[in-house]
């Protein structure tokens, strides 16, 4: 059972600003019910001052993501947009008397969807193809990690996880996750890419991608009970079968693609995966 | 405020009787079942007499009860025993839905070098037996399919796969933790060679289990140590809790008719009404062949965290498989190997009841669980349009 403070258990069964304003001057959507959370946020904004007169929202998820909501739109009210934008996820978490670490994500999931308002309202939506996503399973960009990562000092792939769901999931982009917090923190790489001649012939591509899939790929699935066949090699086309829990796993997918991904990197561009 | 205990999946109440039975030997009559003097060495009938009262409830012999700290070790041990008994075999056949006590341990087991098959389930939750045909190989060691399932209720098909490996001569594990005392179980006429079973979801206290095995079976301790239940299972025994086995054992095996009939009732009353109450609901799991205490319902648009807590301030305890509840950011593996939509299992809960629950528990519940529903809908950004129809 989550230790939740009494500010969050009031706030859940008797959340405060509840409901959608009508004629909204902006709206703040995100999450969806798959990932488990979401929040709909619409703000009245005195377009003299840039005032946020009134906030309502709408939030699908546990009692900490409801009370985070009820104190994201508390904290706002009467701020203008400038002094709403500064406030961070901790100030939502403070408000409530702290939140349980594995919880932090509620706290994010309330500050970007006041970040999305916002932008909205202001028209600097930018497309969505610019974003990269790393965590597939719960569909967070790299954008999001680095920033949630700075602005709340976190250093491993757990923090990141709890404050954004990233890596939560079937956990392939865990080492994405690594790479991005040594990016950040600057800490030196602790193994080296192995590095590649540039031209392969035949016999040694075959014999590194086989290398790889024995020490690389087959060790993380059959950690998660599964396994991986090489079954065929024709030019650039690796044809692979997917075995034991990788059999109609959700993430097959997912998992086809992060083999596809490794091998690019550690063999060659041109390389591409198929299930035979 | 009174608890409305719909959680006995998860752990259930100690039977008073079975309480009062063990008192004594947490206190006054401590001693050790091993000694010499009469002061401990008499303590030795009172292990057997819950023996012979575990034995009973499920048609066993006495010599093929061991006694156990628990379910989880029981499986493990089962497992085990089978795969030390049998070492020119390497391929072990589970389910995808089985408790983590077998799960994970089979997963162990694989990162050992084992070949571990897990059989999908439908969209009912029955095991795909097709799948199951198919994955037979003259390597299989063990095969360990759970009785009844914790999240659904669903009930396995144990009879006609026991028949099957009884043929090929292949050891069968079930985990029985879930349908003991809830279900007539008799293994003289059910063919698995080892069966599972926990103190604490029959009316026992915690920390107590037993392990069926089958006379004849090759056995392997999992515990090593000193000479109790006849070398295959080390420790000096928690006797104040195998006595309590034993009560909670024999009565389950008065009541059993009764209580499945009791128990049904009361579920079907609660699923039936909370469906006419509230708009949007499913009942996961296969409905005509389950457990008769359980039932496991989806609410959409809202999340099971939620819900549970806002029934815990009426006192109301069951259980979610959201992910927000799981400890982990993952939702429950049985609902989704059953095919479950994520949107429908971030809103499950399972009801479970026991002896204990009154009708009138019930109809508080059926009156109370539509309103925070309804409640926590209208937070919801989700599924406004649909409700108003």
């Amino acid at each position: 059972m989550w230790d939740y403070t009494k500010k969050v258990k009031e706030l859940f069964l008797k959340p405060k600003n509840v409901g959608e304003i009508k004629n909204p001057d902006a709206v703040g959507e995100v999450g969806s019910m798959i990932c488990g959370d979401a929040l709909r946020l619409t703000l009245k904004i005195d377009r003299e001052t840039n005032k946020i007169r009134d906030a309502k929202f709408q939030t699908f998820g546990c009692a900490s993501a409801i009370a985070s909501s009820s104190a994201l739109t508390e904290l706002i009210k009467g701020k203008t947009l400038d002094e709403a934008l500064k406030i961070t996820n901790q100030d939502i978490a403070e408000y409530l008397g702290g939140l349980p670490k594995e919880k932090m994500h509620c706290s994010v999931m309330g500050r970007e969807a006041l970040e999305d308002a916002i932008v909205n309202f202001r028209g600097e939506k930018k497309p969505e193809a610019e974003e990269k996503i790393v965590c597939e399973c719960f569909e967070v960009s790299e954008e999001k990690i680095r920033k949630v990562a700075i602005e709340n000092h976190l250093t491993t792939v757990e923090e990141i996880t709890n404050y954004t769901k990233a890596g939560g999931g079937c956990g392939s982009c865990v080492p994405a996750i690594e790479a991005i917090l040594r990016d950040i923190w600057f800490v030196k790489p602790i193994t080296e890419k192995p590095t590649t001649p540039k031209k392969l012939t035949n016999l040694q591509k075959i014999a590194l991608i086989q290398d790889v899939i024995e020490k690389e790929i087959r060790p993380r699935l059959q950690a998660d009970g599964g396994d991986i066949e090489l079954i065929d090699i024709e030019g650039n086309k690796v044809v692979i079968g997917l075995r034991g829990m990788c059999v109609g796993c959700l993430m097959g997918d997912v998992t086809v693609k992060g083999i596809e991904d490794k091998l690019k990197e550690l063999v060659s561009e041109d390389i591409t995966v198929e299930v035979g | 405020m009174n608890t409305i205990y719909l959680d006995n999946n998860a752990t259930t109440k100690i039977a008073p009787e079975a309480f009062d039975e063990m008192t004594p030997y947490l206190t006054d009559l401590y001693g050790n079942p091993s000694s010499m003097h009469t002061f401990g060495g008499s303590l030795h009938n009172k292990i057997e007499e819950a023996r012979e009262r575990v034995a009973a409830l499920i048609g066993a012999q006495l010599d093929e009860i061991i006694f156990t700290s628990c379910g989880t070790e029981s499986d493990n041990t089962a497992l085990m025993s089978a795969v030390e008994s049998y070492p020119q075999k390497r391929h072990i056949i589970t389910t995808r839905v089985e408790h983590p006590a077998v799960f994970n341990f089979a997963k162990h087991l694989a990162r050992k070098g084992f070949r571990v098959t897990f059989i999908p389930v439908d969209n009912f939750g029955r095991l795909d037996m097709d799948a199951f045909s198919k994955a037979l190989d003259d390597d299989v060691v063990v095969v360990s399919v759970m009785y009844a399932n914790n999240e659904s209720g669903v009930i396995f098909p144990i009879e006609e796969i026991g028949e099957i490996l009884k043929e090929r001569k292949i050891i069968f594990h079930t985990d029985a933790v879930q349908a003991v005392g809830k279900l007539p179980i008799d293994v003289k006429k059910l063919p698995v060679d080892m069966l599972s079973l926990s103190g604490h979801k029959i009316h026992a206290p915690k920390g107590i289990g037993a392990l069926y095995l089958r006379r004849g079976t090759r056995f392997y301790p999992y515990i090593i140590g000193g000479h109790q239940e006849n070398g295959r299972r080390a420790g000096t025994e928690n006797i104040a809790s195998i006595i309590g086995l034993g009560k909670a054992c024999e009565l389950a095996a008065k009541n059993i008719k009764k209580e499945v009939a009791y128990l049904s009732v009361l579920r079907d009353k609660l699923e039936k009404r909370l469906m006419e109450l509230c708009p949007d609901v499913r009942v996961n799991g296969d409905r005509e062949n389950r457990l008769p205490n359980t039932t496991n319902m989806s609410f959409e648009y809202v999340e099971g965290e939620a819900i549970l807590l806002r029934s815990n301030e009426y006192g109301i305890c069951a259980s979610s498989g959201s992910a927000c509840t799981s400890g982990s950011l993952e939702p429950s593996r049985v609902l989704r190997a059953m095919g479950v939509p994520f949107t429908a299992i971030h809103g499950s809960i399972r009801f479970s009841l026991s002896r204990y629950n009154t009708e009138e528990e019930i109809d508080t519940v059926i009156e109370i669980m539509p309103k925070i529903i309804k409640q926590l809908r209208e937070l919801s950004p989700f599924g406004k349009e649909k409700i108003k129809k």
